[in-house]
Order: C-alpha cells, then sequence, then structure tokens
C-alpha cells in the first residue's frame, strides 16, 4: 500500500528545513504548505539556495534539519516512495549528448518504467507537443540550447509525474518554445509545482506562493 | 484525494536500459576501447623490443600478459562514469524509482564486455609476439573471464566514487591498484603453468581459479551491498 495524501494533507510541507555545505548553512529556517495542484515561486539572489531546495524535495539532497514531506511522503526516509512522482528541470538537461533526443528519451521512459508501444507513444506525443518531432532523431550535441530545453522539457513529463520542480524553465526558450511548453508545464496542466526564477513577473501571476529567499541562508516566505 | 501509489521499475528493466545506453554510446563515440587496445598493443612492442625476446614462458609470459591487460582496463576504469558525470546521468538514475545496484550491475557488465572484446583482440597478438604457439589459449579463456569479472566489480566500484573527485585520474588507480593485487597474484599463478615452455601445464590451475572466483564473489557483493550509499550526497 502506497502512501496516500489525507484530503487536509498538503502536497508540500516545510518546517524548519535547514541545510548546510559543511560549516556554511545554505538554507535555514524555511516553512510553508503548499495545496494540491498549487504552484511556489522561489525569488532570490544567485547563492540564496533555490536549487538546493529543489533538490532536497527531487530527493537528490538530504535536509540537515527540520521536516520535510511531499506528497505524503517524508524525506529523507520515504525518499523511495517518492521517485517517480517527481518530475524535475534543473539547469542541466540531463540528457547524453551522443544519443539523439528519441534515444534519450526512450532512456528515461526505461527507467521510469515504461516500455514498448506505450513509452513510445508517449515519446512521439510529448515530441510533437514541443514542435520536436523532426529533429528528435538528432544527437543532442547537435541540437541548439533551446531544443535541448524543449527535449529537457518532456523528460520531466513523460512519466507524468504529480510534482513539478522548475528551475529557471524558460532558460534559451524563445516566444514560441515558452508557449509550447506552457501546456505541458504550466498551471493549467494541474500538478504541484516549483517554480524558481529570476523573473518574478513572469510567474507571479501563476504562484499561489511566493518564497523570497535571501543570500546568507535566511528565508522569508512572503 | 490520494495519490499515486510507490513503484519500483523493474530492474531487469533498469539494467538493460542502462547498459544498452552505455554500450550504443561506446559504439557510436569509441572513446574506451580503441585506446585500450592502443595501450596493449603498445605495449607489447615495448616488451618485446625491450626485452630483446621473440618467446616468453612461464612467470615471464605471464607477468606481461596481466600488466599489459590491467593498464589498459584502467583507462576503461577511469572513463566508465565520466557521462555520467558531465551529462547529468547521476541525477537521472537517482531520480528515478529503481533500485541503484542496478546501476553498479550495468556499468560492471559494460566494463566486463569491453575487457572481453579488448582480449578478444590483444590476446591473440600477445601469442603472435611471444607464444611459440597458441595452446594455451583455450585454457587461458577461463583465467581471462574470471579475472576481468573481478576488474569489472572492483574497477566499477572504485570509479563511481573517483569520479566525483577532480583528480579522479589519479584518485582510480591509486584506490584500485592495491585492491586488484590479490587478483592479480592469482591471475598470474593460474596463467604462468599455462604459458610454460614446452606446453600448457595445470599446476594448481584448479586452486587459482578458486582464488579469482572468491574474490569476484565478495567484491560482486560488496558493490552490491553499498552501492546505493555511494550515489547519496
Amino acid at each position: 500500500m502506497g502512501p496516500t495524501l489525507a484530503i487536509d494533507e498538503p502536497a508540500l510541507s516545510l518546517v524548519g528545513l535547514r541545510r548546510d555545505y559543511g560549516e556554511r548553512t545554505v538554507l535555514d529556517g524555511i516553512g510553508l504548505e503548499l495545496g494540491r495542484g498549487e504552484t511556489l515561486l522561489v525569488l532570490g539572489p544567485n547563492g540564496a539556495g533555490k536549487t538546493t531546495l529543489l533538490r532536497i524535495l527531487a530527493t537528490l539532497l538530504r535536509p540537515s534539519g527540520g521536516e520535510v514531506r511531499a506528497l505524503g511522503c517524508s524525506l529523507p526516509d520515504e525518499a523511495w516512495k517518492l521517485r517517480g512522482r517527481v518530475g524535475l528541470l534543473g539547469h542541466e538537461p540531463l540528457l547524453y549528448r551522443d544519443l539523439s533526443g528519441r534515444e534519450n528519451l526512450r532512456f528515461h521512459a526505461n527507467l521510469q518504467g515504461l516500455r514498448g508501444e506505450a513509452a513510445e507513444a508517449r515519446i512521439a506525443e510529448l515530441l510533437a507537443a514541443v514542435d520536436m518531432d523532426r529533429r528528435a532523431d538528432q544527437h543532442v550535441a547537435e541540437l541548439s540550447a533551446g531544443m535541448r530545453q524543449r527535449l529537457a522539457i518532456t523528460r520531466c513529463v513523460l512519466h507524468e509525474p504529480e510534482l513539478l520542480l522548475l528551475d529557471e524553465p524558460d532558460s534559451n526558450l524563445d516566444a514560441e518554445g515558452r508557449e509550447l511548453a506552457r501546456a505541458l508545464i504550466g498551471p493549467g496542466a494541474g500538478r504541484t509545482r516549483v517554480v524558481v526564477s529570476h523573473d518574478p513577473e513572469r510567474f507571479e501571476a501563476e504562484a499561489q506562493q511566493v518564497l523570497r529567499l535571501e543570500a546568507g541562508g535566511k528565508a522569508v516566505a512572503a | 484525494m490520494s495519490s499515486s501509489p510507490p513503484r519500483l521499475t523493474p530492474s531487469r528493466q533498469a539494467y538493460v536500459a542502462i547498459l544498452s545506453k552505455d554500450l550504443r554510446a561506446e559504439l557510436r563515440t569509441l572513446q574506451s576501447l580503441p585506446a585500450m587496445a592502443l595501450f596493449a598493443v603498445t605495449t607489447f612492442v615495448i616488451f618485446r623490443f625491450g626485452l630483446d625476446r621473440t618467446q616468453l614462458s612461464g612467470s615471464l609470459a605471464a607477468g606481461v600478459l596481466w600488466a599489459t591487460l590491467l593498464f589498459a582496463a584502467l583507462l576503461g576504469v577511469n572513463r566508465l562514469f565520466v557521462a555520467e558525470r558531465e551529462e547529468g546521468g547521476f541525477d537521472a538514475i537517482r531520480l528515478a524509482p529503481i533500485d541503484r545496484s542496478v546501476l553498479f550491475a550495468a556499468k560492471a557488465t559494460a566494463l566486463f564486455a569491453y575487457l572481453a572484446v579488448l582480449e578478444l583482440v590483444v590476446v591473440p597478438i600477445f601469442a603472435l609476439f611471444f607464444l611459440g604457439s597458441a595452446a594455451a589459449l583455450g585454457p587461458l579463456v577461463a583465467v581471462l573471464l574470471l579475472a576481468d569479472l573481478g576488474i569489472a566489480a572492483t574497477g566499477t566500484l572504485i570509479s563511481s566514487m573517483a569520479v566525483h573527485s577532480r583528480a579522479r585520474d589519479l584518485l582510480g588507480p591509486l584506490v584500485l591498484l592495491p585492491l586488484i593485487v590479490p587478483l592479480m597474484i592469482a591471475a598470474t599463478g593460474a596463467s604462468e603453468p599455462l604459458l610454460a615452455a614446452g606446453g600448457p601445464g595445470y599446476h594448481r590451475f584448479g586452486t587459482w581459479l578458486a582464488v579469482l572466483s572468491l574474490y569476484d564473489l565478495i567484491f560482486l557483493l560488496l558493490g552490491y551491498a553499498v552501492f546505493d550509499f555511494l550515489l547519496e550526497d
């Protein structure tokens, strides 16, 4: 039996979250609750811990202190239950340069438990959604940064995650790319989202909550 | 309101995905195997002229063969996790609902395959350079396969740790070589009678094969047991 999210339980709950790198505290005393299907916008200058927060929620980093619950799973103890239900779009596209876009997506689909015709159909659907179906068989090394970002977005939603963790999701995308991406990772997709951005105007209207992080590890919830 | 139950991708599916990705990338880029083969052949040439001998036998032949294969293998070990580190593969695998020991199994299999292909090319060249006949090559296959398994298990374990260091080209061999000494002693011990002048012999051959098998078993189990912790932040 898997973890169930009680009706009144938030999709995301942080209480006194702290993360240290050696003696340097990057996140200190973060607390918030985010409901299912809502968007949290995380703002802050470089080095304020925005990416660290995303990596903790993605189960890639362990918190140094405090309580973290995501989709009913307590981190880090129940991280294994959360994996496969989270989509991370980070600074790196997580794509192998020597494989084609389609081969990369097939690899990720297989890791996420999709296979065979179901995987191929899902990959084709997503490639068409970001207008990459004609370039999907080119090696990733030959693609522009914008095209890699489109592929990274398809990789991020390939397994239909419930929680999206998006670090500067618009980076390298042109206006058309942003519009196409919006259909997959925008608020209309109905997923709980944590969006990190330097551009508050771009995402503020979509966000139910805004978390402002200050340089030096302190956080101020807005 | 309820959420999806946790799911775990079948290990076999994840294993095949990682292994086929690695083999496809190697076939496409040829970043490891040609360098390993070129290193081995060049070393044989240097031994041939350096020792000024057209024929080797016994312990000297075994030493030349295994020293060359070991250092050629290091080239493959050093590159085993480079794509994972530089292109985000570690994160992709850590995000997936898989048993992380699958990564160890797939990488060790890929390294084993590289070593087997390397030996398919360079061991006949070794025989051509240094052996009077090819009679030893048949029984030598068992020694090669068991030693490859040990190098693959130990190499994968050490490479996964060293790849995160900026000094990985130094750190990998520095940690790996002492660990692999018992394997090399057993491999040369098993090969020595096979490469004896006058034809292959089998003195203590079975004992050395048992030592090789024990070494393989220990490091395969160790890798399976600790690999999950090595991938933690």
